[in-house]
């Protein structure tokens, strides 16, 4: 029986390249959870000892605005051509996307070439024409949260912390939230597909956490693109994540872990909202749930500085989270800029407690 | 067959998101849009695939078009393997080559979007930026990003962010040579001139009303009209 689940389970698997990665930044990372990416390449190179680039040339890969449909399906190809490029001539052939949009849109793209190579003609000479550049399509494709999925044995050996409650002993019970267009496009893209995406639960569950399976798991956090950047659609966005909250109150999680970087700052942003529109608060001492990303939890339990990885940019404060486990932080230093530098606090909200 | 049908049919996405839909729903039944919106995805599938120009152009001028949010779980659950997130992808498409988007109030949204999105990638080489994220017009990002945006030069140095500075990193400026060979492609793939088409559609709708004053607008109006 074992061997059968094993041999179903194998079928379930992607190939995650073993090192040197091309890394792409993700606009919404970078502009909400900055930390979090300068955390991912502290982890692959510091704690793995991996080879990752982090190239200045980079850009956007236009995806926010091609599913905005502002931006050409030809433009986007084109766009995504110059980073695999600039990829190319640093000579690294597996590409890791810090964004779940970019990581669903090179697999969209590269799968399109595929079965339509006068496109990829078309993109090759349009970049030809327009930068001189010539690229090479990826070997290897993988969100960041493949390579810590791949890798989370040996970083469990790293860890000062484990995900448990050092009150209690108990598994701190933990959300993990999939970005939809990680696996829901092209399945064969995600760890455990679309129907067991595992990339986050096998995180968890390896450094000593319980993963809840809660009604609504699979529910998109309520980005929408349009339905959220355009203020009158904003009801959808709120309306959605707040479906998600009333799905997994009732197992009173310890905390949100999400692979998107979208999905982080809407769960966290509209509990404030929903806290200030209708005074409900979806955890019983009135501080909310702590929403983080996987290289926030990962960097966590490796034992770096929250303050310096950008905990305090949440609206959901996760100091108690932080008390849960047993990490040491500086309570003065939480909101103290670069070398020490003193700042005014930030204002309160008016019912989430932090 | 009709002209609508053999323009949806010139988008390899359309060919490869629709193939002989069954009608069975469940697309309707896992897509959040059809939660909140008055929106039945598998309505969509029916028009489209009947190929008639009347119905079809119905279509491209009406509200239903612009109410997915594009997170494609319909894709997997399509017992067909059909995706109809990526058939409204080229419907969107085409109401706004035809002009069609500007007939609905939130198919006039095209214009912010282009506005805001389009010209963020071509001015700084990113979709999204702090800078563009006023707190005023985000008042849902709380207390906490107005801290972070009024501190970003002493709080993003200590996340290892390099905001606004030359070299990699987070925030970094994107020097003019990258944005330069950015706009390069935009010009020679015709987005330049698909957003002189969101322009032109839009203005002729605006008429004499201020530009400020109609941007506004279709950034907050709603009628109310499309809930469930």
């Amino acid at each position: 029986m074992k061997s059968i689940k094993k041999r179903f389970w194998n079928e379930y698997q992607k190939e995650i390249a073993n090192d040197r990665f091309f890394y792409g930044r993700s606009c919404i990372r970078q502009t909400f959870f900055p930390g979090s990416e300068t955390t991912l390449l502290k982890i692959m190179r510091d704690a793995l000892g991996k080879d990752i680039s982090d190239n200045a040339d980079t850009h956007t890969c236009t995806g926010i605005g091609y599913h905005s449909d502002i931006i050409p399906l030809e433009t986007t190809m084109a766009v995504v051509a110059r980073l695999f490029a600039i990829m190319t001539e640093q000579g690294y052939e597996n590409y890791a996307a810090s964004c779940i949009t970019s990581f669903g849109l090179y697999n969209e793209i590269i799968e399109t070439w595929k079965h339509e190579p006068e496109m990829l003609r078309k993109t090759r000479e349009v970049l030809k024409k327009t930068t001189g550049k010539e690229f090479q399509i990826p070997k290897n494709i993988a969100h960041p949260s493949d390579i810590i999925y791949k890798f989370r044995m040996e970083l469990k050996e790293k860890m000062k912390y484990q995900l448990v409650n050092r009150f209690t002993g108990k598994p701190l019970r933990v959300v993990e939230h999939i970005g939809c267009h990680y696996a829901k496009m092209f399945p064969e893209t995600g760890v455990g597909k679309a129907e067991f995406p595992y990339v986050l639960a096998g995180m968890i569950e390896s450094w000593g956490g319980e993963v809840i399976d809660y009604p609504e798991r699979r529910h998109c956090c309520g980005f929408g693109f349009r339905q959220y950047l355009v203020q009158a659609n904003r009801g959808f966005s709120i309306a959605n994540t707040k479906k998600k909250f009333e799905s997994m109150e009732p197992y009173e999680p310890d905390f949100i872990v999400c692979n998107c970087p979208g999905c982080p700052m809407f769960l966290d942003k509209w509990q404030y909202t929903i806290a200030e529109l209708e005074n409900k608060v979806y955890d019983k001492e009135g501080y909310g749930i702590p929403v983080l990303t996987y290289e926030e939890m990962t960097g966590m339990l490796l034992g770096y500085n929250p303050w310096e990885m950008g905990l305090q940019i949440h609206q959901v404060q996760s100091d108690r989270l932080l008390n849960k486990i047993g990490i040491p932080f500086d309570k003065d230093d939480k909101y103290r800029g670069i070398n020490g530098k003193i700042l005014p606090n930030p204002n309160k909200p008016n019912v989430l407690k932090v | 067959m009709g002209n609508l049908t053999t323009l949806l049919l010139q988008d390899v996405r359309f060919r490869e998101a629709l193939n002989a839909c069954m009608n069975c729903g469940v697309c309707t039944a896992i897509c959040p849009s059809a939660e909140f919106y008055n929106y039945d995805p598998r309505k969509i599938c029916d028009i489209v695939q009947r190929e008639e120009d009347v119905e079809i152009e119905k279509l491209l001028r009406s509200e239903t078009i612009w109410y997915c949010g594009e997170c494609m779980s319909c894709a997997t659950r399509c017992p067909r393997g059909n995706t109809p997130g990526l058939v409204i992808i080229v419907l969107r498409k085409i109401a706004q080559q035809l002009g069609y988007f500007v007939d609905s109030e939130k198919g006039r949204q095209q214009l912010i979007l282009k506005q805001v999105i389009g010209g963020c990638i071509l001015k700084r080489g990113y979709c999204v930026h702090p800078d563009m994220v006023i707190p005023e017009l985000h008042p849902e990002q709380g207390p906490i990003w107005k801290w972070y945006r009024d501190n970003i030069k002493d709080i993003a140095p200590k996340f290892g962010a390099n905001y606004k500075g030359n070299g990699p990193g987070a925030l970094r400026h994107i020097a003019e040579k990258n944005l330069k060979e950015i706009r390069a492609i935009f010009e020679a793939t015709n987005a330049i001139d698909f957003h002189h088409i969101i322009d032109r559609f839009s203005d002729e709708k605006r008429g004499t009303t201020p530009k400020d004053i109609y941007l506004k607008n279709i950034y907050t109006a709603n009628n109310n009209t499309h809930n469930r």
